[in-house]
């Protein structure tokens, strides 16, 4: 998603394999792919690790803090609530 | 394999809380890394790269720094810092 | 380079710091002062940080905006450091910190990673099972309080700001920053009062 997110945006993470398709650098950890969060805050820009990680051009990204529920990824899981950084790249609506 | 997040073979693990002083080896491993990422010869990202290629059994046989000098190492002939002749010849070296 | 793959590490480092140093890339004198300054960031760094946030709110609300700025005020050097991000615990929420990916840490003012955060168990389970994990480090977090557990997969650092213990009223900063440990900062235990 590009544009500016507001805190409360409902957002998805896309469900997305590269690392099945050949060599990669994500920073999406897989338990996420697929899941539904909300958009806490606004971090910053900064260059994709995606390109840093083989020293190509990289261009910058939004990167959000996102608020998932924790029982929503494993139906075991303890915890009320998991933060992750996500860049928008990796996020759609929800 | 690096991507450990609730993943179900480690739920059962204990956590090892105990302090572990780090060696010699590890703190040489690590400022050689922040220097080259401060030189720009090679981002943390790179070296994230490639500690994520090492494979599986490598990996969990490896220590923490053991896996960081492997992904410098591969770093390091890949940009073509050294060959991997040189490398060879000062490892004999090390003999 | 199977060769090199069976090679012990320790002569693999040899063999990297001759080959990188006879080309001039890095010098023994800069291998050597990164060494010290790196063992020169410690826990007691993030804890006078802490301190001065139980005790001066003003500091604490500039903390909570910008924690590299905070950490520099202290005369902690944050040059060439990632931004650092603080995770404010309130009586309702507890923060724990993960990298799940690797070992992200808030080196800069809690020094070396510890084992523990490097390790799977934790990266693993801190997400999923996180208080059957805090009892491991003898922390009972009470079911009232909720946990709000940071993977900590990017460009930021994270260190949470714990809670003042009771029983520390009108003590003094430096009083206050020593019951301020590692773990207290990434949440898996709390400052205790002896």
């Amino acid at each position: 998603m590009s544009g500016l997110l507001s805190p409360g945006t409902k957002v998805r993470v896309r469900d997305d394999w590269p690392e099945t398709r050949g060599p990669c650098h994500i920073r999406t950890p897989h338990y996420l792919r697929g899941a539904e969060g909300v958009v806490e805050k606004h971090l910053g820009a900064f260059p994709n690790p995606e390109d840093l990680a083989f020293a190509r051009p990289a261009s910058r990204l939004n990167l959000y803090h996102v608020r998932f529920v924790p029982q929503a990824i494993w139906p075991d899981a303890g915890g009320e609530a998991l933060v992750v950084e996500l860049y928008e790249t990796w996020l759609e609506a929800a | 394999m690096h991507d450990m997040g609730g993943v179900s073979k480690f739920m059962c693990d204990a956590v090892d809380v105990e302090p572990h002083a780090l060696s010699a080896f590890d703190r040489e491993v690590d400022a050689i890394r922040q220097l080259l990422g401060a030189k720009k010869v090679m981002s943390v990202d790179e070296l994230r790269r490639g500690i994520e290629a090492i494979p599986e059994p490598d990996y969990l046989r490896l220590s923490y720094y053991q896996r960081w000098i492997r992904s410098i190492t591969d770093n390091m002939l890949a940009k073509g810092v050294f060959t991997e002749a040189e490398l060879l010849a000062a490892l004999e070296d090390t003999k | 380079m199977s060769e090199v793959l069976e090679t012990p590490s320790d002569r693999l480092l040899a063999a990297v710091r001759q080959l990188l140093t006879d080309k001039g890339v890095v010098s023994r004198e800069e291998i050597s002062e990164r060494i010290q300054a790196t063992d020169a960031a410690t826990p007691a760094q993030g804890a006078r940080m802490v301190a001065k946030a139980w005790v001066d709110p003003a500091f604490r609300a500039r903390m909570l905006a910008d924690g590299a700025k905070a950490a520099e005020e202290l005369g902690i050097p944050m040059r060439g450091m990632p931004p650092l991000g603080v995770l404010e615990d309130t009586a309702e929420e507890h923060n724990l910190v993960v990298c799940t990916l690797c070992s992200c840490y808030p080196r800069a003012v809690l020094g070396y990673p510890p084992f523990w955060f490097k390790s799977a168990a934790y990266r693993a389970r801190a997400v999923r099972d996180p208080r059957g994990l805090l009892r491991e480090f003898g922390t009972e977090l009470p079911q009232a309080v909720k946990l709000r557990v940071v993977d900590s997969t990017a460009d930021y650092r994270w260190m949470v700001l714990p809670l003042r213990p009771a029983g520390t009223e009108g003590w003094s900063e430096e009083q206050l920053a020593a019951v301020v440990r590692e773990g207290d900062m990434i949440g898996v235990t709390f400052p205790k009062v002896s």
